[in-house]
């Protein structure tokens, strides 16, 4: 009975803070500037190649480093005459789906090992910590470059190594919200009723631990795209002729003197991107959790 | 005190014991394991491999292996490097003092900037210092790294020619004068991250402590403003940074391989690179224990830091 | 204004306005007196009533414009005869006023001392900024100041933190800072309020020596009756942050024409003892104890006439709801915020 009384009352604090939290989200100018940038890359790379007359690949000999904003390249092309802007918005869709994939595997995995850690405690939850914080140790991008140098490179073990590499803080987030969480009266509650472990994780803790889960998952998506944007920048991530914003950057190091905006729009692309990731997350932490007075 | 200490010392050993196991199984993982340089060399046939996996213990059970690697790496026996067959920690060693000077330069540039900026923004709280301070460093934070390298290149030694594109120093250039002017573009770039970082830290710490009663004691006192910052509300607010500072090393060390890599600067990141090119596990997994090793022992130097410069602590 | 002697510190027509999301909020309004030389003027209320922001608008510790607005004058007397005015003073200048002529000791001795600087470093500070003193000679001076607030063993206290200290010896340090360079003027907010009453009394006891032998003027600031009685030469009574009332000691325990002052007297739980009235005891039980009914007013939302009126048994509709009421003297040196007091002192009596 009291498991039942304390899930509605949860669901009907939720509904009113829910339309308050949407208010200071709005309020705060940085987040809505960056779910406008994250909307308009989403919709610019999901469409905007058609829309362009070249395709990622059309090779024009004579346009070869043509500069931006003179001629039919409105950014310009490279060193093989490919349309520079095109490319970019292929490489965001490659660039955006690992960030988001990688986001969704990695978010799920730290939360997973997170909320069972916090569940338990005891000796697994310390175990599967300690295992989080040696994991931690290691600083990200070695650890994923040495991962990477043992797989052939593409879309999905890319986006598996960049998730392999980006749970632990997701892990920390929900253990700790687990550990107070599960203390209250409702999951105590439903532990006395004899509701299995797995239902009161899933369907009476995880639901109110979805605010932390949700900024940490946001900005994981900033942190994953940037983590692409290394590999394939180093050589390891997606290989050419696919275009990512990261490998663009790797071919533009050579012509730094000689066509700088090869190297100047795929950083700049990279940047929007992850800003408004992390604009948004900064954001939502701020409309989430009331209780934070950031400053 | 030692109570502490202790504490975290064995913490830290245990956080050692969880790494060497994970870096075991990264050696394990890789691609032919330990025997990938032997695999590719020509000529190789299956019962040569056998032989050599029989010399290298490879056939006996996991743990006894893992026993026998770890007992190696205990007394600084780290394998040879499969490029030019030096012992690894040799080789890791004539690279990590680049590295060092690379980092220390940065986090001397974002301590000190990254410290002026988080003051500044909580004394004058929402100005217009203060919102271009918090929006500068979420963008510092969102800049990949190596571009801001390729920029500040652009910038200043392409447009500019102020100062060199990369590289340790000039060749047949020996002067200290000329090591800094090669010093300051890669600082720079690698010390953004945690301008940013440290910022961001030093501004709420900051705005915890001006609001406490004893900085209004202070200013009772007749104290002028810039003492009552300096010497009563930073002293207290620089002390949790300690801990932010011990954490800041995995994400330095990742930066200064970044920006290792665009500068040409011939330290530990550069060798980590180059070692997955040539499939160098050895020397691979020597710079991955080494940078895990380093982390530990920055965060519990931070935290002996921390008990060393809070009397509350010292002393109890 | 009448004091003990020449007044050392005059506040005329203090107000202090905060900023605030709802509009701006007037915590002071038109606070005036004046404290003497070797003078204890207790300034008395319930918290919210404005006495503390009073004290720190004198100390200029408030937030600076336009989080809050401080208006009026604040005289200290200068040895030439003249005066000097405290609020419109450079902040440079101020800070040469502060510490050194008039100083503060604040209520939480546990949160109002820096946690990692050394005590004696703390008391010496004062005395290096405003004597020019060096190292060595602060610290001496910090000893000897130590001693006097009766902390036992001043040398080997030198050189503890905060956190050795108990909460009345934490006071005592704050208050041997405060007197570091001999200040005219005393300000002191609710310094017993955290401690014990056994420590109470001997801070208030020490206080009072070692105003004996300055001839400083203190400002106590308490809500505590209790020890009202005990120090203070004169009552200043702040409701809603305007005074309601303003007598010398004796009058106003004795019959307080102001019903908020006769309340506040009231809600004091005593010990009956001999020199108590001599009422019967379960009569005292039942009459002593009354604690005020409601709650100091929203001071974004002021009751339009007497601010005490909504919570007054002696309010009378369409008089006390009216206006503001004005300030009128009773008796010598005795004034009273109070539409009724005439009839009420005589009902009283």
């Amino acid at each position: 009975m009291s498991a039942v009384a304390g899930a509605s009352v949860a669901v009907d604090a939720g509904a009113r803070p829910g339309r308050q939290a949407l208010r200071r989200f709005l309020r705060h100018r940085l987040a809505v500037f960056g779910l406008t940038t994250v909307l308009a890359l989403v919709l610019a790379c999901a469409f905007g190649p058609d829309v362009i007359p070249y395709g990622p690949l059309h090779i024009d000999f004579r346009a070869r480093f043509a500069p931006p904003f003179a001629g039919p390249h409105i950014l310009g092309a490279d060193q093989l005459g490919r349309d520079l802007l095109v490319r970019l918005l292929m490489a965001g869709r490659v660039s955006l789906t690992i960030g988001f994939a990688a986001m969704l595997i990695s978010t799920a995995a730290g939360t997973l090992i997170g909320a069972v850690a916090g569940y338990f405690g005891g000796w697994i939850g310390a175990a599967l910590m300690r295992f989080v914080d040696a994991v931690l140790c290691f600083p990200q991008i070695f650890l994923l470059l040495a991962l990477a140098a043992f797989i052939t490179p593409n879309l999905l073990t890319i986006t598996l190594v960049i998730a392999a590499t980006a749970w632990m803080e997701v892990a920390r987030v929900v253990e700790a919200e687990m550990k107070s969480l599960r203390e209250r009266d409702f999951a105590l509650a439903a532990e006395v009723l004899g509701a299995a472990d797995g239902f009161i994780i899933f369907r009476e803790l995880l639901p109110n631990a979805m605010a932390p889960i949700i900024v940490a998952a946001t900005l994981n998506v900033a942190r994953a795209i940037l983590l692409e944007a290394y590999v394939s920048f180093l050589g390891y991530g997606i290989q050419p002729p696919t275009p990512s914003w990261g490998n663009m950057l790797n071919n533009a190091q050579e012509y730094l003197v000689s066509a700088p905006w090869l190297a100047i729009f795929p950083g700049v692309m990279i940047t929007l991107a992850v800003t408004g990731f992390n604009f948004v997350g900064d954001g939502l932490r701020d409309a989430l959790d009331p209780r934070l007075d950031r400053g | 005190m030692t109570g502490f200490l202790f504490r975290r010392l064995v913490q830290s050993i245990v956080l050692l014991w969880l790494v060497s196991i994970i870096g075991f199984a990264v050696v394990h993982l890789a691609p032919g394991g330990p025997l990938a340089q032997f695999t590719l060399a020509p000529g190789m046939t299956q019962a040569e491999l056998h032989r050599i996996a029989h010399q290298m213990g490879l056939d006996r059970p996991l743990p006894v292996q893992y026993w026998e690697w770890l007992r190696r790496m205990l007394v600084g026996n780290w394998g040879r490097s499969y490029q030019d067959n030096e012992p690894v920690l040799w080789v890791i060693g004539a690279r990590l003092p680049a590295t060092l000077e690379l980092m220390i330069a940065s986090t001397l540039i974002a301590v000190l900037l990254g410290t002026w900026v988080g003051v500044m923004g909580a004394v004058r709280r929402y100005s217009v210092f203060d919102q271009l301070a918090t929006v500068g460093a979420m963008i510092g934070l969102s800049i990949p790294t190596f571009w801001f390298g390729l920029v500040v290149i652009y910038i200043f030694s392409v447009l500019l020619g102020w100062l060199p594109p990369g590289n340790l120093h000039t060749i047949g250039d020996n002067s200290f004068l000329d090591y800094v002017w090669h010093l300051i573009a890669p600082a720079m770039v690698l010390a953004l991250v945690t301008v940013a970082i440290w910022s961001r830290y030093m501004r709420s710490s900051m705005l915890n402590v001006i609001n406490q009663d004893f900085v209004r004691t202070a200013r009772a006192k007749g104290l002028p403003e810039r003492v009552v910052l300096m010497r009563h509300a930073l002293r207290n607010a620089l002390l949790p940074m300690i801990a932010i500072a011990g954490l800041q090393l995995p994400s330095l060390l990742g930066g200064a391989l970044v920006t290792e890599t665009v500068f040409t600067w011939p330290g530990m990141g550069r060798l980590f690179l180059d070692a997955i090119g040539y499939r160098d596990y050895p020397v691979l997994m020597g710079i991955l224990m080494l940078s895990a090793v380093m982390v530990i022992a920055s965060n519990l130097a931070a935290d002996l830091l921390y008990a060393a410069a809070d009397p509350r602590i010292r002393l109890q | 204004m009448s004091g003990a002697g020449e007044p050392v510190l005059e506040v005329s027509e203090l107000a202090v306005r905060f900023a605030s999301t709802g509009g701006e909020v007037a915590a002071v309004n038109g606070v005036s007196f004046a404290i003497g030389r070797g003078e204890t003027l207790a300034l008395v209320g319930e918290s919210g009533s404005g006495k503390s922001v009073t004290s720190l608008a004198v100390m200029r510790l408030l937030p600076g414009a336009p989080a809050c607005r401080v208006s009026g004058a604040v005289r200290l007397a200068e040895p030439d005869g003249k005066s000097r005015e405290l609020l419109g003073l450079p902040a440079e200048a101020m800070c040469r006023v502060r510490g050194d002529r008039v100083s503060m000791i604040f209520q939480e001795p546990m949160t109002s001392l820096n946690p990692v600087v050394a005590v004696g470093e703390q008391i010496a500070e004062a005395i290096r900024f405003h004597r020019g003193a060096g190292r060595r000679e602060a610290l001496a001076a910090a000893e000897a100041l130590m001693e006097r607030v009766g902390i036992p063993e001043p040398r080997k206290r030198l050189a503890s933190y905060p956190h050795h200290l108990s909460g009345g010896q934490r006071q005592r340090v704050m208050i041997a800072m405060a007197l570091a360079c001999d200040p005219e003027v005393l300000i002191a907010d609710e310094p017993t309020t955290a401690l014990d009453v056994t420590v109470q009394a001997q801070i208030l006891d020490l206080l009072k020596r070692l105003q004996e032998r300055t001839g400083m003027a203190i400002l106590f600031i308490t809500h505590n009756l209790g020890v009202v009685a005990e120090v203070a030469d004169r009552v200043l009574v702040m409701y809603a942050g305007r005074v309601v009332e303003e007598a010398p000691v004796g009058p106003i325990f004795r019959r307080p024409p102001m019903p908020y002052t006769a309340g506040l007297i009231a809600s004091v739980p005593r010990l009956p003892t001999k020199r108590a009235i001599p009422i019967s005891v379960e009569k005292e039980g039942k009459r002593r104890l009354v604690a005020i009914r409601g709650n100091v007013p929203d001071p974004l939302h002021l009751p339009p006439g007497c601010s005490f009126a909504p919570r007054c048994e002696r309010a009378e509709p369409g008089l006390c709801d009216r206006d503001v009421p004005s300030v009128e003297e009773a008796a010598p040196g005795h004034r009273v915020r109070c539409v009724r007091w005439r009839e009420l002192a005589g009902s009283a009596a």
